[in-house]
């Protein structure tokens, strides 16, 4: 039995645990979904808009960019074109064909524009230069089957592709047709590469962002700094996607998974020969965005972390809780359920003391009718006489300890209020202790009163509480018997309550006994002195009257008893007159 | 113990009111034998029937008892015989009611068991003049 009964206490036990962690894991859950669910949803929202939005800026910032630059090219194409048109009108064929005025000219645009015009020349119908200005020797050069020439002869004016020509160097040439004397010619200039060049590398953001210049056969007109292999991919998909007669801004961003995806942003120029390109490494050109993806992912982190440890916290706090109020809750219910064990207890032994009444009051009449007749003269001279008046006497004593024993209990249970009435704590005990005395005397023990001066009345039975008080008083004084000692009783008020203090330094209550004395019929006198109905009449009394009784008790040091009883709402100075007193006295 | 008997007692008439039989049975044996005289009933209407019949000096009577309640019958006696002192035998849980017999005008209550010499005393007491006005 022991070990089944153990086993179902520890199986209770595990089923309290588990619930309890179950509790704790339901309740962190909850937690987390309720904080990281909105965390997430918003966070994700943030970020979403502010990288469209910040893409949409920094695309913006690169189109106007390559914008501004093809219009700049395209200027300075212009511009140069204009330069060597405004010579053609400006200067007749035979000023132009004296090389002298041909190599003023270039330095005029030297000093106007530093390294831009190589050289000038002119170059009649048929591909041969009739004048030359410039550092090189070309002075009779044959440009009859150069691709430019070719081109040029055709065109008003005509910009070429850089090409390596005769002079070996990667140039590109401006030229103008005029007719003059019947004849066609063309004023020719070379532009400076490296001047052109260093133009459209001066594009350059970031770490990764160049930019350079495609022809319409898809070859570099400029020195890109790097990334030819990619850029050869996608040139074609460039060139044909730049509208030639558009002056729009291109973007093209190839998904193609490679772990350095790039943007390109190009544009149309020279008429729609050139494709001016800006090529930048996706990652760099929206590095503010990847720098706020790995701040908000910290954030992020660093929240959740957060929350973990807050969930934790929280709801292992709250679960401790739980469990302190469900043990809390357990005892009072240990308490009421004892509380109603003793009502019960009382009503059945009310029930039964009053049923033994009736026999035991004719026992007692037949026992006194007995008496009565062994007064008669005749039953005198028996020898037995004093055997029949002993067993008599007997008969009564005993049966007076069982009438006793009846009062007790149905004052245990009693239902009924004998009335309350405004009573001074302190003149009571005075009484009692009055009253105790002659007995504490006779015990060897001090009775000492300390009582509180100016204490608030209480709202009770006098004679009920004087029972009490003397039930504690008497057991206590049974407690000190044989060695003596010393009761103290003390009262004080607490708030709306005043308390008596009961103590005495005899051996104390065994801890197993402590919780076990309020119990009807529970007794450690020897069988015949006590009934075990003392305390469980003072608990029964203060419990009618919302009075408490509690007990601290130490073996070998002593015991005290708080008995503490609810104050009444009433202006002090009342209940002391002692005329009102006696008036309510004499009243009952 | 025995040596009561007054003159003053001798005579007295009493009523024992109880449904307990036994106890009214031997309660008035020793009654009579301190010199009462002493009639009995054993429920409550009988008792009413016995004081209708007769005179009486004291009545005891029970407050628990099965056909009618003690109080019920101190009250029909009162109307009755006002000037017949009444005492109350109670249990020791009843004192609520002994007080409210007290208040219906009966001259004293006594808890059972008791003893015989405090009843005596009680219904002497009850006797007197001044106790019966």
């Amino acid at each position: 039995m022991e070990w089944r009964s153990r086993t179902s206490e520890e199986d209770k036990q595990f089923s309290h645990q588990s619930y309890y962690r179950s509790l704790m894991r339901k309740m962190m859950a909850t937690i987390l979904l309720v904080s990281i669910t909105p965390l997430i949803v918003i966070s994700a929202s943030i970020l979403y808009n502010l990288e469209a939005s910040y893409r949409a800026k920094a695309m913006d910032y690169l189109q106007v960019l390559v914008k501004n630059h093809r219009n700049d090219i395209d200027n300075f194409l212009e511009e140069r074109l204009a330069d060597i048109k405004m010579l053609s009108t400006f200067c007749t064929l035979e000023q132009l064909s004296d090389e002298e005025f041909l190599r003023q000219q270039l330095n005029r645009l030297h000093s106007t524009y530093p390294h831009v015009f190589v050289d000038l020349g002119v170059v009649d119908g048929d591909g041969m230069q009739r004048s030359y200005a410039g550092p090189f020797k070309l002075a009779s050069a044959d440009y009859a089957d150069a691709q430019w020439f070719k081109e040029a002869i055709k065109k008003d004016f005509y910009i070429s592709d850089v090409f390596m020509g005769l002079r070996g160097l990667p140039h590109f040439i401006v030229s103008v047709r005029t007719k003059a004397n019947g004849r066609t010619w063309i004023l020719r200039a070379t532009v400076d590469f490296e001047a052109f060049n260093s133009r459209v590398q001066t594009i350059q953001i970031g770490a990764t962002g160049f930019a350079f210049i495609l022809n319409r056969a898809g070859e570099f007109v400029t020195k890109p700094r790097v990334g030819i292999a990619n850029v050869s991919k996608y040139s074609k998909q460039l060139i044909e996607s730049a509208d030639k007669d558009s002056e729009h801004v291109y973007v093209l961003e190839p998904e193609n998974g490679a772990d350095a995806p790039t943007l390109y942003v190009y544009s149309a120029l020279k008429g729609g020969d050139w494709v001016l390109v800006y090529q930048q490494n996706a990652r760099d050109a929206f590095s503010v965005i990847y720098r706020a993806r790995i701040i908000a992912g910290l954030i992020f982190a660093f929240a959740v972390g957060c929350i973990v440890v807050v969930s934790i916290v929280m709801s292992r706090n709250m679960v401790r809780r739980i469990v302190e109020s469900d043990a809390q809750k357990e005892l009072m219910n240990e308490q009421v359920v004892h509380a109603g064990k003793l009502a019960s207890i009382g009503e059945l032994a009310a029930g039964i003391a009053h049923e033994i009444n009736n026999p035991l009051a004719i026992m007692m009449e037949e026992a006194g009718w007995m008496e009565d007749l062994l007064d008669e003269e005749e039953l005198k001279d028996s020898d037995n006489m004093e055997e029949y008046s002993r067993a008599l006497a007997q008969i009564k004593k005993q049966g007076k300890r069982c009438k006793e024993i009846t009062h007790k209990l149905l004052s245990f249970a009693r239902r009924t209020d004998p009335e309350a009435k405004n009573v001074q704590l302190n003149e009571i005990i005075a009484e009692v202790i009055n009253l105790s005395e002659q007995r504490a005397k006779y015990a060897n023990v001090k009775l000492v009163a300390n009582l509180a001066p100016e204490l608030p009345s209480v709202s009770i039975s006098p004679s009920e509480i004087q029972q009490v008080l003397l039930n504690l008083i008497n057991n206590s004084l049974d407690a000190l018997a044989p060695r003596g000692g010393t009761v103290e009783v003390s009262t004080r008020a607490i708030g709306d309550r005043v308390q008596i203090d009961l103590e005495d330094d005899g051996p104390g209550i065994p801890e197993a006994n402590l919780s076990r004395i309020f119990d009807p019929f529970f007794t450690t006198k020897p069988v015949g002195s006590g009934t075990g109905l003392g305390l469980s009449i003072c608990y029964g009394i203060l419990k009618k009257m919302g009075g408490e009784i509690t007990v601290n008790s130490a073996v070998g040091v002593g015991t005290i008893f708080h008995v503490s009883v609810p104050a009444t709402q009433e202006e002090p100075g009342t209940p002391q007159d002692p005329l009102l007193r006696q008036a309510a006295q004499s009243a009952n | 113990m025995t040596e009561t008997v007054t003159p003053l007692q001798k005579g007295k008439r009493i009523l024992l009111v109880d449904d307990e039989r036994e106890y009214v049975l031997i309660l008035a044996k020793r009654l009579r034998r301190r010199g009462f005289q002493v009639s009995t009933a054993f429920n409550g209407s009988d008792g009413i029937q016995a004081m209708r019949r007769n005179d009486f000096d004291a009545a005891v009577v029970d407050l628990k008892m099965v056909d009618i309640d003690g109080i019920e019958v101190l009250k029909v006696f009162k109307r009755m015989a006002p000037e017949v002192a009444v005492i109350m035998l109670t249990g020791h849980g009843s004192a609520q009611a002994a007080t409210e017999g007290l208040q219906l005008g009966a001259a004293d209550y006594l808890s059972k068991p008791c003893d015989l010499d405090e009843l005596v005393h009680k219904i002497e007491m009850a006797c007197q003049p001044s106790h019966n006005g």
